[in-house]
């Protein structure tokens, strides 16, 4: 048996940031607030890590995010492996040029002779009524990028294995934490979860749902729901965005004959697209229905609680596309 | 400025020899381009020789420089090797970058050049990151970020300054002015006439010297580079010149102001220099012929062996992209 210990995910990356800064001195972390000064970050993942190594190693930086991911990109072409914060996922915007044209290209350009093994950490997700530009989704802009890759862990466990492995990567990691999933606790084993493995987290024969981050504990709770009325739901969590996980995915649409795929990421030319055209490539003959899509609303995350509620895809609607699409 | 340290002979030396390699190689490029035997985008340094060949005499390998599109000086003057500077602009797969990043990506770590960037300002915030690595590494290694002029009114410039001075990162800034940044002259795209000013603002020394002097280039690059050495932090360089051609090869630079070009021709920075090494008594005509010779052989060696060299396969698509291949 694998001991375990159980702490929430803010925790637990807490903890892997901690573990990898002490089994290599190379590693960094640096972002708003992300020192004791500052109280280690908004909700403190990075809380301890300054005082326990040092203000050279982990940085508060100014609001200053290009320069954040330029001092993350150039620490890492020099040699070193930053974990930088940018405090909400809309904040990217600010440093896409940092991100898309040159974390994620620098290898490819320099034809392998330069990389940039960099993580960037960043929080995101609706539910506290923060409006249009504190809690979207934009994961499609970055699996959509040659050169990065993109995680999202959905519980403790995976925060901690995720985080392992995407500071051990050799390219750049976009390592997307979800808000409302902070505090639930979980048992952490402390194993390194490979970058680009899917995991099966509940085994069904009608059903495949597969998603990432707050929709797999959604979906967790319709899966229980639909059970009790015979309709068997399998469920995949991504883990891994991009590169994802075919084989798995695949292997399970293979066997329910039905699939879908739900983020809380707008529907349109989101990340199910991708995954349900490979579905229906892959698998056009075996499907018993068409793979069905869920997303937010193609609008701006808004403010109103029940305007808020209804934006991205609640427990409620996952279950109704399970049960409508068990029949076909 | 009289307090600077001075070059002595050898440096100029050192410092002519860097301006002529260059000046030949931007010639031989733009012969090539119109011969129709390389196809590329070419962002001409003519006109700029002298400030990287003064900056980069003060500098080692382990020092990191990242420059922009219009860097070229900055990487022969950094000790680019030829050859493979060549091939990558030809696309060739024996490039320094396989081909695949060509001339706005050239990259040559074992040289201390560590990123090229296509975009306007985007050097600053990675020359930045460089100079934090130097600053834990505790070698007294410095970090050098060209840009322009244009790239001073872009927001990573003030995100860097304010950075680097905070964190006293061993970094000099280099602002290459060239009087244009794409089609605007820099009267109207900035109010201040001199970018050095904005120095203040971030808590560091910021100068504006004669980049087409090689005595004064050398003096104040020599002063910033020391000062980062010694952890006292980064230093804003402004160094004045004049770009000989249009934005890129192919703009007739029509909306440059007729008199300020023939001017800055007439004051060409390399063969002005020539004539002082000469007058000065550091090296003789035939000294300096020679150099030249050497340069034209080498750089006419490298452009034969660039233009015969294979073309990258296509499975470079998947190379590189990360560091394991794509299946």
């Amino acid at each position: 048996m694998t001991e375990t210990t159980k702490m929430n995910i803010i925790q637990a990356v807490n903890l892997a940031m901690a573990d990898a800064m002490e089994a290599d001195p190379k590693v960094l972390a640096l972002g708003e607030e992300v020192a004791d000064k500052q109280e280690g970050g908004v909700v403190g993942v990075t809380k301890g890590l300054s005082s326990r190594f040092g203000t050279d190693r982990v940085k508060s930086t100014p609001i200053s995010e290009q320069a954040i991911i330029g001092a993350a990109i150039g620490a890492a072409v020099g040699g070193y492996k930053p974990v930088a914060e940018i405090m909400l996922m809309n904040f990217m915007a600010v440093c896409m040029d940092m991100i898309t044209n040159h974390a994620a290209k620098l290898r490819f350009m320099s034809g392998g002779q330069t990389g940039v093994p960099i993580v960037i950490r960043t929080m995101t997700g609706a539910g506290f009524g923060t409006g249009g530009q504190h809690c979207d989704y934009t994961e499609a802009w970055f699996a959509h990028t040659a050169g990065l890759k993109v995680v999202a862990p959905s519980n403790p466990d995976d925060a901690y294995g995720l985080m392992r492995a995407a500071i051990d990567d050799p390219d750049p990691v976009i390592f997307i934490e979800n808000i409302p999933s902070y505090w639930t606790p979980g048992e952490v084993t402390k194993q390194v979860v490979p970058i680009g493995k899917a995991k099966v987290v509940r085994e069904g024969t009608d059903v495949t749902i597969i998603g990432h981050s707050l929709m797999i504990t959604h979906a967790l709770s319709v899966a229980e729901e639909l059970a009790k009325d015979g309709v068997s739901v399998e469920i995949i969590d991504l883990r891994t965005i991009s590169p994802w996980d075919k084989e798995t995915v695949l292997a399970s649409v293979a066997k329910t004959g039905r699939a879908i795929v739900v983020h809380e990421a707008v529907r349109q030319f989101g990340i199910g697209a991708e995954i349900a055209a490979t579905i229906t490539e892959e698998l056009f003959t075996t499907l018993k229905a068409p793979v069905k899509r869920l997303g937010a609303a193609f609008s701006a995350v808004p403010f109103s609680k029940p305007l808020e509620t209804a934006f991205a895809p609640q427990p409620a609607v996952i279950a109704e596309a399970a049960r409508v699409l068990a029949k076909a | 400025m009289s307090n600077y340290p001075k070059p002595d002979a050898a440096t100029l030396l050192e410092i002519y020899r860097k301006a002529a390699l260059i000046k030949i190689n931007d010639e031989r490029i733009i012969k090539q381009m119109t011969a129709g035997r390389l196809v590329m985008p070419y962002y001409s340094v003519r006109g700029q020789e002298i400030i990287p060949s003064s900056i980069s005499v003060s500098l080692d390998d382990d020092d990191y420089i990242c420059t922009i599109y219009r860097g070229i000086h900055d990487m022969i003057a950094k000790g680019f090797p030829l050859g493979e500077m060549w091939a990558e602009l030809a696309g060739r797969a024996t490039g320094t970058c396989k081909g695949k990043g060509g001339p706005m990506h050239l990259t040559c770590p074992s040289k201390g050049m560590m990123v090229t960037t296509g975009i306007v300002g985007s050097s600053m915030p990675i020359a930045v990151g460089l100079g934090w690595a130097a600053q834990l590494d505790g070698k007294s290694r410095v970090s050098v970020a060209n840009f322009g002029d244009g790239a001073a009114n872009i927001g990573a410039f003030h995100e860097s300054l304010n950075m680097a001075a905070l964190f006293k990162l061993p970094v000099i800034f280099v602002c290459q002015n060239n009087r244009y940044a794409e089609h605007t002259s820099f009267a109207d795209s900035t109010l201040i006439d001199r970018i050095s000013v904005r120095a203040a603002g971030y808590g560091m020394p910021g100068v504006t010297v004669d980049g087409n002097d090689p005595e004064e280039m050398y003096g104040a690059a020599r002063v910033a580079i020391e000062r980062a050495r010694a952890g006292e932090g980064p230093t804003l360089i402004e160094a004045m010149t004049y770009r000989f051609n249009g934005h890129v090869i192919g703009d007739a630079g029509k909306y440059m102001d007729k008199a300020e070009y023939a001017a800055a021709q007439e004051a060409d920075p390399v063969p002005r220099f020539r004539s002082r090494l000469i007058a000065d008594g550091i090296a003789t005509e035939e000294q300096l012929a020679a150099i030249e010779a050497e340069h034209a052989a080498a750089v006419d060696e490298a452009v034969a062996a660039a233009l015969a060299a294979p073309w990258p396969d296509e499975a470079e698509l998947k190379r590189d992209v990360f560091a394991e291949e794509i299946a």
